[in-house]
């Protein structure tokens, strides 16, 4: 059976009331940039303890999301499973609309936001971040040639071999991304290999989620069909990837458990670490994993709409909890100078560092948000992103013609 | 070959001889101290490259260092140009540290500067190569080329680097900062490059407690070589390899 996509009309008073909002949000992310950039970071929460504050937790999540998002075209291309063929577009589309609103974030949060241009003509090859520069805009080339391949007659010689040039990629930025912690020696809480696989397994996680939402969210507005089928498969998926993410969490904790040198920081981030013990139990393992998964997994609230939505909301917020925990909390625990030693100065040495961020930190990340989305909904609306109908006797005759 | 002195010549150059030998006195005394000063501190000519012969290095005595003394901060500042505020967005170039040992009481003063690695995790990881290090061991930042992305602060094992949070007036022309970009701990390089020492340096010595030796450890016949060779020094946090080019007496 063939799949017949279509644009959405975009018409309606939901549609353009959505752009509105988007549009709103992405301004004050914007403006609150510019004003950080002409009164410096002094404006912001930020300080020379915590110099990495909220624009990078919602950066680095929308990034990692970003190359998870990508996932359901690779299931499609990769591993031949026909059924996820028709959201491949979607998937590809997030994929660069995610990214995009994650580096717009960490760009304009750079203390000289205007030498972007240094960035991309200047590489020092052994930073992981050069090598970041190079993968994500290399992403961007990818995925559109990938995009391409799925959408233009001419492209599909190409779909397989593009298809699966762009999983591996994928697998490498996020291995690119983890690396940004797991290569730094200096603090505590990160200098670990397992970072980048960890942050594999949280990109299929997060990925997932927003794509499950955006997914549901745009054929419940137009009301397209969207059978259960497709749903329940990809929910279960979804419950598949938050459970090895509480795996990888499982094991990075333990590990530093059973070496003495990281009780300190172990006990500040499960047991007395006040914002950052909260977020980590209630946000990121209640919200974002047991909860989320005690949903999915229900025989009753499993097959409901609204409660998946729920759970993959859940999930989400749990990432973002996920990011403020490893980001502000590794960053918070003070950097083990003289080991035995109390230690104190006029520098904030031997003491935890506090951290409030600024309205005009939320406002860039949520800005970042609200361009992902809003490159999603036009795009929607005026190529062929979205597939007529996805209900349970089409995704039936998909499955069975794999 | 030449002809033979006429009398009235041999008085002339009797004169003459007298002139030169008082002349050749007179600039002797005005060069010599220069020339031995010159011969003491190794000068390179301004137009000369920095070398890897030279590893500028610094050594601190904790005993020597009292608590409470901060000279060599308020020197950096004065020097450098900072505001020496030190609230949680100013920066710091050196900061006094006090520690004291949890199993026996033990306190020590200690001034802590960029330690000036000879692998530094924060040349390392700066994606633009702003971060560097000069072939005699000072690490600087290139103020043109800094994004303000901070990942060396991540990076940084000493905490040794600050953002520069907001617009700066009164800046020193040698030292030149700027918002948005990470600075740390020169050295004081437009000294080094003037065969002074840093000002911390020149401060403790001039407040008696001579704790702090600056000097080129890949010369055997300097002060902080003969030093780190004679005694036990300390570099922080060892156990990272970086081999730091301050090192500590005392802890």
């Amino acid at each position: 059976m063939k799949i017949a996509f279509r644009e959405i009309e975009g018409k309606s008073q939901g549609y353009w009331g959505l752009l509105a909002v988007l549009a709103v949000l992405a301004a004050l992310g914007v403006g609150s940039a510019l004003y950080m950039e002409h009164h410096g970071h002094i404006v912001t929460g930020m300080d020379n303890q915590i110099v990495w504050g909220l624009p990078h937790v919602f950066a680095v999540f929308l990034i990692v999301a970003a190359s998870g998002a990508l996932n359901v075209a690779s299931i499609a291309t990769v591993f031949g499973k026909t059924l996820y063929k028709p959201l491949n577009r979607l998937s590809g589309l997030l994929a660069i609309a995610l990214l995009a609103g994650g580096l717009m974030v960490l760009v304009l949060d750079l203390g000289r936001a205007d030498r972007l241009i240094v960035a991309m003509t200047y590489y020092n090859f052994k930073s992981i971040f050069a090598w970041n520069v190079i993968l994500y805009n290399g992403f961007f080339a990818i995925v559109i040639a990938y995009l391409w391949t799925m959408m233009d007659q001419k492209g599909q010689a190409w779909y397989k071999a593009v298809g699966t040039f762009a999983f591996v990629w994928r697998l490498i930025l996020t291995t690119g991304t983890g690396s940004i912690f797991g290569f730094l020696v200096a603090r505590e809480a990160y200098d670990a290999a397992l970072l980048a696989p960890t942050f594999i397994v949280f990109s299929f996680n997060y990925g997932l989620a927003v794509f499950l939402l955006v997914l549901m969210g745009f054929y419940a507005g137009t009301g397209r069909a969207l059978g259960d089928k497709m749903v329940n498969r990809m929910k279960n998926l979804l419950g598949v990837f938050i459970a090895a993410s509480l795996y990888f969490v499982f094991v990075y904790h333990i590990t530093n458990l059973y070496f003495t040198k990281h009780h300190g920081l172990e006990a500040f981030i499960l047991m007395n670490g006040g914002i950052h013990t909260l977020l980590f139990w209630v946000g990121q393992i209640i919200l974002g994993y047991l909860l989320p998964m005690a949903i999915l997994f229900s025989p009753n609230l499993g097959n409901n709409r609204g409660w998946i939505a729920l759970a993959s909301l859940l999930a989400i917020l749990g990432g973002l909890a996920q990011m403020y925990v490893t980001i502000i909390g590794g960053q918070a625990y003070p950097i083990e100078m003289f080991p035995g030693y109390e230690v104190s100065s006029s520098f904030y040495d031997g003491v935890v560092h506090a951290y409030s961020p600024s309205g005009l930190e939320l406002m860039l990340g949520l800005g970042g948000v609200a361009v992902a989305l809003i490159l999603v909904a036009f795009a929607v609306k005026v190529l062929r992103f979205l597939p007529e109908r996805l209900d349970d006797e089409i995704v039936s005759a998909l499955h069975g013609a794999k | 070959m030449s002809e033979p002195l006429r009398p009235e010549d041999k008085i002339e150059n009797g004169d003459r001889r007298a002139f030169l030998a008082a002349t050749a006195a007179v600039a002797g005394t005005a060069v010599a101290p220069g020339v031995l000063l010159y011969g003491m501190a190794q000068a390179k000519p301004a137009e000369e490259a920095v070398s890897a012969k030279v590893r500028w290095g610094m050594l601190i005595d904790t005993s020597k260092c009292s608590t409470g003394c901060t000279d060599c901060v308020t020197a950096c500042n004065t020097e450098n140009g900072l505001a020496g505020k030190t609230g949680p967005q100013d920066s710091q170039w050196i900061r006094k540290v006090e520690i004291k040992n949890l199993q026996t009481g033990a306190k020590h003063s200690l001034p802590m500067p960029c330690q000036h690695c000879e692998h530094p995790p924060c040349v390392d990881v700066c994606p633009t190569g702003a971060s560097f290090k000069r072939a005699d061991g000072i690490v600087l930042v290139d103020r043109h080329i800094c994004i303000g992305c901070r990942y060396c602060m991540m990076a940084c094992p000493y905490k040794a680097r600050s953002l520069v949070h907001e617009p700066l007036t009164d800046q020193n022309p040698e030292v030149p900062r700027g918002m948005g970009c990470v600075e740390a701990c020169t050295f004081c390089v437009q000294r080094v490059d003037r065969d002074e020492t840093p000002a911390c340096v020149e401060a403790c010595d001039a407040a008696g407690h001579k704790a702090m030796v600056f000097g080129n450890l890949n010369d055997p016949e300097s002060e902080i070589a003969k030093t780190v060779k004679t005694y036990a020094t300390t570099e922080v946090r060892a156990d990272l390899n970086l081999n730091t080019g301050v090192r500590y007496q005392g802890i």
